[in-house]
Order: structure tokens, then sequence, then C-alpha cells
């Protein structure tokens, strides 16, 4: 079977990443901005390995930067869950346009 | 003599003041302070005497040189020749004054003294400096200190008119700085070290490009504080919101830098071009005099009636500085002495009678020699003062600018000359209007009945600065002596620059 | 020579007291302060009599040689402009100078004599010694001096004794008003003043009048022709030499720079002898007499000289006769009296002016004082309100009878000999000018004895008789004998512009003209005012517009009063105050409201919202992203 062509797996790593964006740009609530960054880490993901293994298939440097990715990622989610929480606590809301203090 | 002790004296004053917690001590340390400093200021005069007695002729005595940043070749250098002690007796004589007048200042007194002294240090250290770093640097020491004076101290709009004085000053030191640094980068000739020092830059020959294109930003620069037009509108607003004491140093010293740095660093360092812009400064400084004095003539306040003839008289320095004729340029120095003086007086009085009838409208004034007879012949010697009257120093310093501004020949010039005397009536017009609605005249106001004269501290401060105007105006050759050398060695530094010209040979 | 160096006393001993009283004289000498000033221009007077006795009866034949050269005695260096340009304090001695201090320091010491009587009483009799002691030293010194600024220093002073003085009672508006308005006109004269020295200085490259003088009227300079320094085709010697007369004829009360005077006699009446009468007033006669050489090689100056003065002497005299305020008569009669003595002048008539100088010192203070005297006893200025006071002040009426004689030019009393002498020189200089002064000369009489009738006669005599002090007295009668006979001192002999003593004849033909005009004028006087009736009314009925006008002293009062209100100040100053605060300033304030209105502009980037700040760092990246991609391909 031939292989799926590098494009098809950028393009769908790049319509992640701009809808990941589309999605931090555009969403107010937290956790669904956080579910957006989520899907543009991802995308880089499939990037890395997509450049992994079709460029260097005998190298193993995107899957070691896919490893590190996925578990910064989960710390940052714990992270920024706890930030949310806090700015519930101040703000009684999760909506981003709330927390919006640091201002003029 | 250690000059670096006329800086240090107002600054350990300052910190004397700030360990005192009760209000006495706060006010007799300061003037035990400021009269040490006018003692030493008159040490120097008789050293400076006796050291050009005893045939001294160098440009500049009890030089005092320090490295303060090697890598830039900034030095701290100070000295002083005839202009620079006048100027000094001049500070020393008005900060005296200044802290007898606010004898009665109580609320955050320790702080208002000890900024008025910074202030103080700011301007001794200014007429000192023999480097351009060092003088820029006592420039804008003086400036923060008038900020907070006014704004927190002042009456009327204060806030606005200490942001507009502040703001418009920086701007002005703004200006001198990119002129100082202009010059910096253009000495040092071929591979040689820039330097700011101005000894050494008065030996250089700078280029007429550079000349041409930084004198402006100079002279302009220190114009701003000399109230140049069209950017004098600081000064009404601001001498006016001042408490008494900063307008005294404001309109009697600050007003000074300005002159002093146009003279001694724009005109001094830069001939050439001076001659070039000349026109240009004598159309501003004349349009200063005459419009001034015009709308000095509508000013419904007291205070706003000496700021704005401050405005009018500062012209007199810049015409004379413009003219640069040797009289002229003696008249502009004489003459900042004398307005310092004139209008230290005329603040401290006007603060002496606001303080007892809470106004300073002219039209709610009225026969207060009957009420105040000190305060009121004060008064009237310091109007006397600034419509020229001889015998006091007002009217020596105007006609020697109008002897060395009719030197200069050409149309233009002579015509700047009549309407520059053409003011004298003018100015003649308002003072009186101002004495004779205030201080003449039925009394305005029954309650001022009660009033008092004056105490003990405005006595000392009026009779301290009568006897300096007095000084002057009854013997001036002693001035003009004193002035002299300085003079001549800008006219001799010009050279062929200045000759503006004779037409009449006789014999 | 004989050694004058005590003449620099003369000046100084009043300046010593106008320090002393001035300031100890309120608080510790009150009640001797009169004495102390009188004493101290006494000594002056004595010796400004024992010089002017020395300087003109001295020894021998030094004293003609000394008068054709005056000398500069005593120079003190005061002020340098420049290595040959100084102000020195210096005192010049030629017959003018030494005439004057011996007239000034004796009217003075009789005002001041007068004054221990007339301002008894005063609470600040002090103050008013001092100020006259200040008076005395200026005007001393402005006689005295030998340097051309040196008189315009003293000159100011002058103008500043006479404003403390009209200002003397200062809870009165009218006064304040007064004495503000003498000062800004002689000010505004003084420019003129101010600026004819610079040019003056300026061509001749000095200060020192003698050596300006000889500079500038050297054969064969072509200064003062128009081939030399010229402006408008006026050489620039001419220019000084006007603008400095202008500088005369405020300090003169010349037209049109005559209103002050009128109003300065708001001030005590003595000051109104010495300083608007006798002294102060003549001080722009003594400016053009000092530089009479210039001014007699400058035949159009000359001519502005003489018509001011003639223009002046007719105007006033017109306006007198109108007048009903006793002292407003008399200064306009001063003025008129000093319109003479400068059309002299310009008759290049130097003795007569300089004699007529001498005994209208004379007569006219022993107007003003017997005015003073008179105004005391009737508590009015008002002549309707006097009237047959000839039995209740016998001597004063004696006084003021002499000095009116004396200035309606009677023989033998000395006006006569000195207004002969004044026709006499106009008569051969210019006919115009003759007849002007002729027809002024009747008019004189016929005021003055308005006046002298409407205060001696004219009513039944009534009230209690007037007790005159002795203080008073005095010096009424010593000038009363000096109006009488100071017309016999030989001042051609004395007294000229080269120094060569003239032989005048007394008596000429030309002496009956001004004589019979004096006696007409004095016959319809006693006419229309001996006796109480409805003569004078009628008179100014009819001639009802030229009466008013003249009586509104034409009006010219009004015109500067438009000039200044309505041109100067709201033409001039208001706008200038006005732009001042509006544009210039408002540039300013422009600029801080523009640098305000974009901060807040921009601050709206800081949004604090965390989104908007997402999308500039993307703008950011892609931008840079884009840039990277141009500049590497």
């Amino acid at each position: 079977m031939s292989q799926v062509p590098l494009s098809h797996i950028l393009i769908v790593s790049t319509a992640l990443f701009f809808i990941g964006m589309y999605g931090l740009f555009t969403r107010r609530n937290m956790i669904t901005m956080l579910i957006s960054v989520e899907l543009i880490l991802n995308s880089v993901n499939i990037n890395f390995i997509a450049f992994n293994k079709y460029l260097y298939p005998d190298r193993l440097d995107g899957v070691f930067f896919t490893l590190f990715i996925i578990a910064i990622a989960a710390a940052e989610a714990a992270v920024a869950i706890a930030i949310f929480i806090n700015l519930y606590r101040n703000f009684h809301s999760i909506d981003v346009e709330a927390a919006d203090e640091l201002k003029f | 003599m250690n000059l670096s002790l006329l800086v240090l004296m107002p600054l350990i004053t300052a910190v004397a003041v700030l360990f005192c917690s009760r209000l006495n001590g706060i006010r007799w340390v300061s003037l035990a302070g400021a009269t040490v400093q006018l003692l030493l200021s008159f040490g120097l005069l008789a050293l400076y005497w006796r050291e050009r007695a005893a045939g001294n002729g160098a440009a500049m005595l009890f030089e005092y040189r320090h490295a303060w940043f090697p890598s830039l070749n900034i030095w701290y250098h100070v000295g002083v020749d005839g202009i620079s002690v006048a100027m000094i007796l001049l500070t020393a004589f008005v900060m005296e004054a200044a802290i007898l007048v606010s004898w009665k200042v109580e609320s955050m007194s320790k702080e208002f003294f000890v900024l008025l002294l910074l202030l103080s240090a700011g301007g001794y250290g200014f007429f000192l400096s023999l480097d351009l770093f060092t003088l820029f640097f006592f420039l804008e020491v003086s400036v923060i200190p008038k900020f907070l004076l006014i704004g927190i101290w002042g009456s009327g709009r204060k806030e606005y008119s200490a942001m507009k004085l502040a703001l418009m000053l920086m701007s002005g030191s703004a200006l001198v700085f990119i002129g100082l640094l202009g010059l910096y980068y253009n000495t040092g000739g071929a591979g040689g070290p820039h330097t700011f020092d101005w000894l050494a830059i008065a030996q250089m020959h700078l280029p007429l490009e550079v000349q041409r294109e930084f004198f402006p930003f100079l002279f302009v620069g220190f114009g701003i504080f000399t109230a140049l037009f069209p950017f004098h509108t600081w000064v009404p607003d601001g001498h006016s919101s001042a408490p008494t004491a900063a307008s005294m140093f404001l309109a009697g010293i600050s007003m000074k830098l300005g002159g002093y740095g146009c003279l001694r660093v724009a005109v001094f360092l830069m001939p050439d071009a001076a001659k070039e812009y000349s026109p240009v400064i004598i159309l501003l400084a004349t349009i200063a005099i005459v419009y001034g004095a015009f709308a000095t003539m509508m000013q419904k306040d007291l205070k706003y009636i000496n700021a704005y003839s401050s405005i009018s008289h500062c012209g007199f320095i810049l015409l004379g500085i413009g003219m640069l004729t040797g009289t002229a340029i003696t008249g502009a120095v004489i003459q900042m002495i004398s307005h310092g003086l004139m209008t230290a007086l005329f603040f401290a009085t006007i603060g002496m009678i606001y303080d007892r009838t809470h106004t300073r409208l002219v039209e709610r004034l009225g026969g207060l020699l009957k009420i105040m007879p000190f305060i009121s012949t004060v008064f009237v010697i310091a109007g006397l003062c600034s419509l020229g009257l001889p015998g006091l120093s007002g009217f020596v310093a105007e006609i020697t600018v109008f002897m060395g501004s009719w030197q200069r020949t050409g149309e233009m010039y002579r015509l700047a000359t009549i309407l520059a005397c053409a003011s004298i009536v003018i100015t003649a017009v308002y003072i009186l209007r101002a004495t004779g609605q205030t201080i003449m005249g039925p009394v305005k106001d029954l309650r001022y009945n009660g009033l008092t004269d004056a105490t003990w501290n405005e006595q000392l401060a009026g009779i301290l600065l009568g006897v300096g105007i007095f000084a002057i105006g009854v013997a001036p050759f002693w001035l003009s002596e004193l002035l002299a050398p300085g003079v001549s060695a800008i006219m001799d530094h010009a050279g062929k620059a200045f000759t503006v010209g004779k037409a009449i040979i006789i014999k | 020579m004989p050694n004058y160096a005590y003449i620099a006393l003369i000046p100084l001993l009043p300046l010593a007291g106008f320090v002393v009283l001035g300031l100890f004289g309120r608080r510790y000498l009150q009640r001797f302060s009169g004495v102390i000033g009188t004493a101290v221009v006494f000594v002056s007077t004595g010796l400004a009599l024992w010089a002017a006795y020395q300087y003109f009866f001295g020894t021998g034949s030094t004293s003609l040689a000394l008068r054709s050269h005056p000398f500069i005695m005593l120079k003190a260096n005061w002020l340098p402009f420049s290595p040959h340009l100084s102000i020195d304090l210096s005192a010049i001695i030629d017959p003018i100078s030494v005439m004057m201090i011996a007239v000034v320091s004796l009217v003075s010491l009789m005002v001041h004599i007068f004054s221990l009587g007339y301002m008894k009483g005063e609470e600040r009799f002090a103050t008013y010694y001092a100020f006259l002691g200040l008076f005395a030293f200026s005007m001393l010194g402005l006689v005295l001096s030998g340097n051309l600024f040196e008189t315009y220093i003293f000159w100011e002073l002058v103008g500043c004794s006479s404003f403390l003085l009209i200002g003397y009672y200062y809870d009165r508006p009218t006064a304040v008003a007064a004495a503000k308005k003498a000062f800004i006109v002689t000010r505004f004269a003084d420019l003129g003043f101010l600026i004819g020295i610079l040019i003056l200085s300026f061509q001749a490259e000095t200060l020192d009048i003698r050596t300006l003088v000889q500079r500038l009227t050297e054969p064969g300079l072509q200064l003062t022709s128009i081939t030399g320094a010229s402006f408008l085709g006026i050489s620039a010697v001419s220019w000084g030499l006007s603008l400095v007369f202008i500088g005369g004829a405020g300090k003169s009360a010349m037209f049109p720079l005559h209103i002050w005077l009128p109003d300065a006699m708001e001030g005590p009446t003595p000051v109104s002898a010495l300083i608007h009468a006798a002294t102060m007033v003549v001080a722009g006669v003594y400016l053009v007499a000092r530089l009479f050489v210039l001014y007699g090689a400058d035949p159009g100056v000359l001519h502005i000289v003489l018509y001011v003065g003639a223009i002046s002497a007719l105007l006033a005299a017109v306006i007198a006769c109108t007048q009903t305020d006793i002292k407003r008569v008399l200064a306009y009669s001063t003025m008129s009296q000093i319109g003479y003595m400068m059309f002299a002048l310009g008759s290049l008539g130097y003795t007569a002016s300089m004699f007529h100088l001498f005994t209208h010192a004379f007569f006219k203070a022993l107007l003003f004082l017997c005015a003073g005297v008179i105004i005391h006893q009737v508590h009015s200025n008002e002549m309707q309100r006097m009237g047959g006071l000839r039995k209740t002040m016998p001597l004063t009426h004696a006084c003021f009878l002499v000095a009116c004689l004396a200035i309606s030019g009677i023989p033998p009393f000395s006006g006569f000999f000195s207004k002969e002498e004044i026709l006499l020189a106009a008569y051969r200089a210019n006919k115009l000018v003759y007849f002007i002064g002729l027809f002024t000369s009747g008019l004189t009489a016929f005021y003055m004895f308005r006046l002298y009738f409407s205060i001696f006669w004219n009513k039944p005599p009534e009230g209690h008789p007037h007790k005159i002090l002795l203080v008073e007295s005095i010096p009424l009668v010593i000038l009363a004998l000096g109006a009488t006979f100071a017309g016999f001192i030989p001042f051609s002999r004395l007294m000229n512009p080269d120094g060569a003593p003239e032989v005048g004849s007394v008596f000429s033909s030309m002496a009956i003209a001004p004589v019979a005009l004096a006696l007409l004028g004095i016959g319809i006087a006693a006419y229309l005012y001996r006796k109480e009736s409805d003569r004078p009314a009628k008179l100014a009925s009819a001639a009802r517009g030229f009466y008013t006008f003249a009586y509104h002293k034409f009006y010219i009062d009004e015109v500067y009063l438009f000039v200044t209100k309505k041109i100067i100040f709201n033409l001039i100053g208001r706008p200038a105050a006005w732009i001042d605060r509006n544009i210039v300033d408002g540039l300013m304030n422009l600029i801080a409201t523009v640098t305000a209105r974009i901060s807040a502009g921009i601050k709206g980037f800081q949004s604090g919202k965390v989104q908007d700040y997402v999308l500039y760092f993307f703008a950011g990246i892609a931008g840079l992203a884009v840039l990277f991609i141009y500049i590497y391909t």
C-alpha cells in the first residue's frame, strides 16, 4: 500500500492548528480555551511525528519532542485548571472576559 | 577657597533640618545655614577682589577638578570669575530673604525648607560649574523641588501650574542636553577624547556648521528658563501659584539660570552662530519686552502683574545678550542681578500683603499705606526699581542695556532699542496703576484697619534686598568693575565675530 | 581761581536731611523735622548765595574770565560704559548753573519756612519735609550736572519727588490720579529725552556736556547737515536735539504735554509754589539753555522750540481767563510764562529767557504762597467763594498785588524788565511770535487782575481779620522784595551764552506797547470784576461756544483719555493679554491636550483581556514572519 503523502498529514495538522487558534481567540469559556490550546499542541505533535517518519525515518528526535510536549501539556493543563479555579473564586465566572482587571 | 563649600553648605543645612523635629528648630537651622552661606559669599567676593588686586589675571579663579566619569571624560570642575561671583552673591541674598519670609510656613515645614535648600544648592552649583555636564546636573537638580514646592504649598491652580512649569522647564533642559551632546561629540578633533570641559571647548574653534546646528538648541533650551517668547507661558501661572519663597527663588534665580547659560554656554562657545542668529534673538527679546509690558497692564492679580513684568524685564537680559556689544552684555548681567533682587523683593511684599488681607486682587486692596507703612514703602521701592528710577538698580541695568544696544548700528537694531526704551513708559503705567490702587487711595475694606505691619523677619528680608538694590543703584561702579573682566573675556574670545560696526568717526 | 569745592555740599545737605528725616522722622523727630529740614536748606542757601556772590561779583577780572569759560569741577566716575563713554558725577560751574542754585535754594528755603506754619499739625509732617529735602537735592543736582546722563538721573529723581509730593494726601483719589498722571506724562517725555541722549552721545562719543557741545559744533563738521548721519532726511543731531527738547517740553508743561500741570495742583500749596511754579517746571527751559550752543546751531529745531513756546504761552493764557479755581489759574499762568521763556530761547534770547526765569521764580512763588494763605482762610479754592478780602488780609493783599503787577509787566517791577527783553528778542527773530507775545502779555494782565479783583474786591469786606503766622509772612515779604527789585540786576552783563557781557538798553521805545496793553488788560479786569455784577456772565454767554471750549481746556484731556483708554488699553493691551492667555498659552495647553488624547486612544490596547493579547502576539509573529521571508528571499 502506498504511503499517505506527507502533505495530507501536514494539511490535517495545519487545520487542527488553526482550529485550535480560532478556538483560543474566540471562545469565552476558559476550559474550552484550554482544550483549544491542547488542540494546538497536538497539531504540533502530529507535525513532529510526521516529519520524523517521513524525513528522518532512522532518527527518533521527533518522537522525543512529542513525548516532551505530551508531558508538558499535561502539566500545563494542571496549572491552568488551578489558575481557573482561583479566577473563579475571585470573579465567580469562568468567562475569560470577566478577568480583565489588569488594564489601563 | 574651596568652592564646593558653597554647594555643600545648603546640603548640610538640609540634612540638619531633616533631623529637627520642632518648627522652631527647622526655621532657625535653615536661617543659620542661609546666613552662613551669605557670609561665605561675601567671603568669596572679598577673596576674589584680593586675588584680582594681586594681579591674578586668570580667566577663572579658585578652580577645582575631580574626575567623575573618567571613561566618558566627565569631570566635576568648578571655578569662578566676576560674573559667577555676582550671581552667587545674588543667590545668597535671595535665599536668605526667602527663608526669612517663609517663617510662618507651618504645614510640613520640614519638607518645605529642605526642598528650598535643595533648590538653592542647584543654583549655587550651576553658577560654579566649569564642566558642562556638571552644569547640566545642577540645572536638573533645581527643577524637581520647584515642582513639589508649587504643587504642595502653592495656591490657586497649583497642580496645573506646577505641572506646566515642570514640563516646560524639562523640555528646556532636554533641548539643552541635545545641544551639550552636540558640543561633546564635536570636540576632540582628530582622535582626541571628547570633552565637556568649558574652558577646553573655549580654546577650540568649532566649525560653523556645528555651531549653526546646535546653537538653537542651547539658546532656546536655556531661553525657556529665561522666558524666551513664545515659551514664556509657564511664568505667569508658575510664579503666581507658587508659595512666596518659591516665587522669589523662581523669578529671582531660576530665570537667571537661563540667562547665564545663554551667555556662558551658547554665546561664548559659539560666537559665529550667535552673530548669525542675533536678529532672531533680538526680535524675540523685543517682543517679550513690549508685549510682556502690555499684557501686564491688563492683569488684575498682583502676582500676575509681577510675573508678566518679569517676562518683560527678562526680555532686557536677552536683548542685551542678543546685541552682542560689550556694554549690552554687561547690561544684561547687571539686569540679571538687579531684576533678581527687585522681583524677589516684590514677591516678598506681595506675599506679606496676601498673608494679611488674603487677597491679591488689585481692585480689592486700597489704602495700605496708612495701615502697613513699612510693607507699603518696600512695595513702592520695589515698584520704583521696576520702572527704572535712578538711585535703584533697575535704572543702572536698563541704561547700560540701552547704551550698549545703541552701539549696534543698523535700522533694525536701532528700532529694537527704541521699542525697548518705550517700554519704560508702559512699565510706569502698570506699576503706578498697581501702586495707586493698592497702596494709595482710601482704605478699601474696613476690615483691613486692624492688620499689622511687617514682623521682624519680614522687615529683615525687605531691608536685606533693599540694601542690595540701593548698593547697585547708588554706586554701580563696583559692580561694573566686577563684571568687566568676564565680559571682556567673552568679547575677546568672539574676536572678529562681534565687531558690529561704528558709523561715525570723530577726529 | 577761587575754590568752589563747597558747592558739592549744596545738594548733598538736603539729601542728608531726606535720609535722616525719612528713616527717623516719623518715629523720633516728628516735632523737630520742620526745623531740621529748614536748617539744612538754610545752610545750602547760604552757601549758594555766597557762591553766586563770589562768581558774579567776585574779585576783579578773574570773575569775567571765569564766566566765559564754564568749568567742570569734581568729577567722579559713576558708571563706565566703555573706555571713553561713562556717566560721571560732575558739577559744572557756569553763569546759569550758579544762578539756578541761588534761585532754587532761596525759593526752597522760603517754602520750607512757610510750611513750618502752613503744614503745622499735619500727621505726616516729617515725611513732608523729607520729600522736600529729596526734591531740593534732586533739583540742585540737576542744575549742577555736567554730564548729560547725570542730568537725566536728577531729572527722573525730580519727577519722583514731584510724584511723592503731589500724592502727599494719598487717601484722596484725585491726588493719587494727579500724581500718576504727572509721572506718566513726564515719563513719556523722558523717553524722548533718553533716546535723544542715546543719539547725541553716540554721535559725539561722550556724555560730558562741555565736550559734547564742543564736538558737535566743530566748524566744518558734517554732522548737522543732511549729508552726515541722517534718518528720513533729517540729520541725526537734529533728531537728538528734538527728542531732548521733547523731554524738556514734558517737564516744563509745554503744549501738548501740559495736561499734568493743572492736576498737579492737588498737592499742598507750598509744594505747588516750589515745584510747579518756580523750579521743577523750568527744568525744561534750563535743559535747552544748557545745550543752547547746539540749539543755536540748528535752525530747524530752534523753530520747533520757538513755536511750541509761543503756542503754549497763548493757549495757557486763553484757558486761564476762564478758570475759577485759584490754583488752576496760577498753574496755567505758569505754563504761559514758561512758554515765554521757551520762545525767548527760540528767538536766541538766552539772557532774556534766563532773566525771566529768575524774576518769574520770585513772583510766581509769591503768588502761590499768598494763594495758600487765602485758601486756608476761605477753606476753598474757588474764586466765587472769595471776595472782599483786602481788609482782612492786608499783608497778603499787598504781596499779591506786587506779584500781579510784576507778572503783568508794569514798571518798575521785575517782570517788566524781563518781559521787555523777551519781546525784544522775539521782535528781532520772528514778528508773528512777537505779536503773539504782545497779545498774551495783555491777556496775562487781564486774567491776573481778574483773579486779584475777584479775591480782594468784588464783594463787601467780611469776616474776621486773618491772623497770619510770622513764619508765613517772612517768606512773603522776602519774595515780594525780590519781585520788586530783582529787575534791577544787570543780567545782560552777567549772563551770556558766550560769556561776553552785553550792555542792553533798559528803556527803549519797544517797551511802550506791552505796558499799554497790560494797563488795558488791568482796566478791563477792573471793569468786570471790581464790583460784583453780571457783566462777566454776560460776556461769557456772548462768546458762549468759544468760552465753553476754553473753559474745558480745549478738550485736550479728553483726547488723551480717549487715546489711552480706548486705543492703547483696548486695542493693544487687552489683545496682548488675550493672545498670551489663549493663543500662546493655548498652544502649550493644546500640546498637552493632544498628548493626553493620543494616550487615551492608545491605552485601549491594554484591555486586560487575554484573547486580545494573544491576537497581538499572533499579529506580531505573522508580521515578523512576512518580514523575514521578504528579507531572506
